[in-house]
């Protein structure tokens, strides 16, 4: 019984000094406020009138990687702000945001899917073009089933997956399957390209056609192969300001950063392409 | 505790009481019965449950688009996805039953260290989150996976992207239902039966299967209900272990799903649909067993 109240006391004594600490570093970056915004102003002008808050960003499951990277320089950008991310499917995305979800921005994979929330003018500003992605096929580490390409695809014995044709990725890849006049009959039609990616990188699937950001975010768990038919289907990456933004001073902050110089270095260094 | 609590008055609700089943049906004698009232405490957070377990199907019926709902539920491809829907269901109801009623059977009435614990592993894919259930699936029976391997080395059986595959994923979350049913009924059942069986010269598989099993049949018919309703519902973990493709692996909570995607009308009429062929199935099975049993 007496450890146990000596522990309590104990975990109370190591949150009150978190707690302290934390207050601590909040002043100190309070206090440091000022400086940085001296900083800063020289980068964007816009920094001077401060904002805060929480900024709720939509955004298209291909879009993980980068944005987090994004959302934590807005951070330190923007001392006082939070970026808190929702990744999905675009289209799940787009049917929550006309449903009425507390979002500020929505960054989509496909005009269409944007097209659904401009479409019931929940968007406040008119969508524009951030960045294009580029389908690849995402095999095995190592090819062992040599796709070298689109075609390679249909031989038989070979287990591929596409996204559905519902999701921006499926969409392009049957634009792509089109445009070549090739018949696939894949093993599924995955919900999102993160999905269709997993399967490949849990060796259920031999293939998949995800997008070349995929790829590269998936390290070495598989190796892409690219395919010139891709070029037929770029796909768009829209993003817009929403209309009943809670925070639409910040979203704006946001959306400028995504579309600044450094933005766009950190979208094509995650294979991204330049609008 | 609280688990077999629910599922016994899950069983109760379904089979329409007396899940002792022992002999004939008794009519139930309520207690309280001679207080004519219901108590306000009870009625009260009684039908604002009931509202708020209703309220979301009114709103479906509400919002359902009655017009084009003809030409919605025509496509073959709706057909094609309800039927896989009730062929998987069930047959993930029956591979629960074969395994999940023996499997009660020990659990009820055997004793070997660490039931506890081997009961509580039981219940969880009760608590594991779908899709999390069909990635385990995956690691364990996937084409890569730990069983799984030896199956496709050996036999050449890959399970993913396959009907099979969907009902594996739907038996998982499903047995559970089944075996916390019959587990419970089977405590509540009187072991003398069968203790007399035994001592008249039975032995203890024709004891469970002459005496018991009969006995407990309710609770049986009443776990299976539970889990082929489950199975029926299944999403998370049918999408991740089997994928989805039309006719093989898509069925219509995936089609529900998919269908919410680019046309969220059409995702309501195929709900319709998929409740009130459950909704049909359950309350006829119900009758059926207040009548036998």
């Amino acid at each position: 019984m007496t450890r146990c109240t000596r522990r309590t006391r104990r975990t109370l004594q190591v949150t009150g000094v978190g707690v302290a600490a934390l207050l601590a570093l909040s002043a100190c970056s309070s206090g440091s406020d000022s400086s940085s915004k001296k900083d800063s102003s020289s980068a964007s002008k816009d920094s001077a009138k401060k904002v805060t808050g929480t900024v709720t960003v939509f955004a298209a499951a291909s879009l993980k990687e980068s944005f987090t990277t994004l959302g934590k320089d807005f951070e330190k950008a923007h001392p006082g702000t939070k970026v808190t991310f929702s990744f999905g499917g675009s289209d799940t995305l787009a049917a929550s945001i006309t449903g009425g979800a507390p979002a500020d921005v929505f960054a989509a994979a496909s005009p269409k899917t944007m097209a659904i929330v401009t479409d019931k003018k929940d968007a406040a500003t008119a969508p524009s073009t951030f960045v294009r992605n580029q389908l690849e096929i995402a095999t095995l580490p190592g090819n062992p089933d040599k796709v070298a390409s689109l075609k390679d695809l249909t031989k038989s014995g070979l287990k591929v997956v596409l996204c559905d044709k519902t999701v921006p990725c499926g969409a392009a890849a049957q634009k792509a399957l089109d445009a070549s006049k090739l018949k696939l009959t894949p093993a599924s039609y995955e919900q999102d390209v993160k999905s269709a990616l997993t399967k490949v990188e849990l060796k259920e699937a031999d293939a998949a056609v995800v997008y070349k950001t995929d790829v590269k975010a998936a390290g070495g768990k598989v190796d892409g192969v690219e395919f010139p038919e891709s070029a037929n289907a770029i796909n768009d990456y829209p993003i817009a300001l929403l209309k009943d933004a809670p925070n639409a001073a910040a979203a704006k902050e946001f959306i400028a950063l995504v579309q600044s110089a450094e933005g766009q270095k950190v979208l094509t260094a995650a294979g991204f392409l330049k609008p | 505790m609280t688990d077999l609590d629910k599922s016994g008055a899950a069983a109760e609700v379904l089979t329409g009481g007396d899940t002792r089943g022992a002999g004939p049906r008794r009519r139930r004698a309520r207690p309280g019965a001679r207080g004519r009232g219901v108590p306000l405490p009870l009625l009260v957070p009684a039908l604002v449950g009931l509202a708020f377990l209703l309220l979301p199907l009114i709103a479906l019926l509400v919002r359902a688009p009655w017009r084009s709902l003809p030409e919605q539920l025509t496509s073959p491809e709706v057909w094609q996805a309800l039927q896989l829907s009730l062929i998987c269901a069930t047959a993930a109801t029956a591979v629960s039953l074969v395994l999940g009623v023996p499997l009660a059977w020990l659990l009820a009435r055997t004793e070997f260290p660490g039931r506890g614990f081997v009961r509580a592993l039981v219940t969880l894919p009760l608590v594991l989150p779908p899709v999390v259930g069909g990635v385990a699936l995956l690691l364990a029976l996937g084409r890569n996976g730990v069983v799984g391997q030896l199956l496709d080395s050996w036999f050449g059986i890959t399970l993913p992207f396959t009907t099979a595959g969907v009902v594996v994923a739907e038996s998982f979350v499903a047995m559970p239902f089944l075996v916390i049913s019959v587990e419970g009924t089977l405590r509540a059942a009187d072991p003398r039966f069968e203790e007399a069986a035994t001592t008249l010269g039975a032995s203890r598989f024709t004891a469970f299967r002459r005496v018991t099993l009969p006995l407990i049949m309710p609770g049986i018919a009443a776990g299976a209900v539970l889990a082929w309703a489950r199975a029926l519902g299944e999403f998370g973990a049918t999408i991740t272990f089997a994928g989805n493709f039309p006719g093989r692996t898509q069925t219509m909570p995936l089609a529900v799903y998919l269908a919410l995607q680019n046309d969220p009308a059409a995702a309501i009429a195929l709900s319709l649909v998929l409740l009130a062929v459950s909704i049909a199935v359950l309350a006829g099975l119900r009758d059926r067993w207040m009548t036998a049993s």
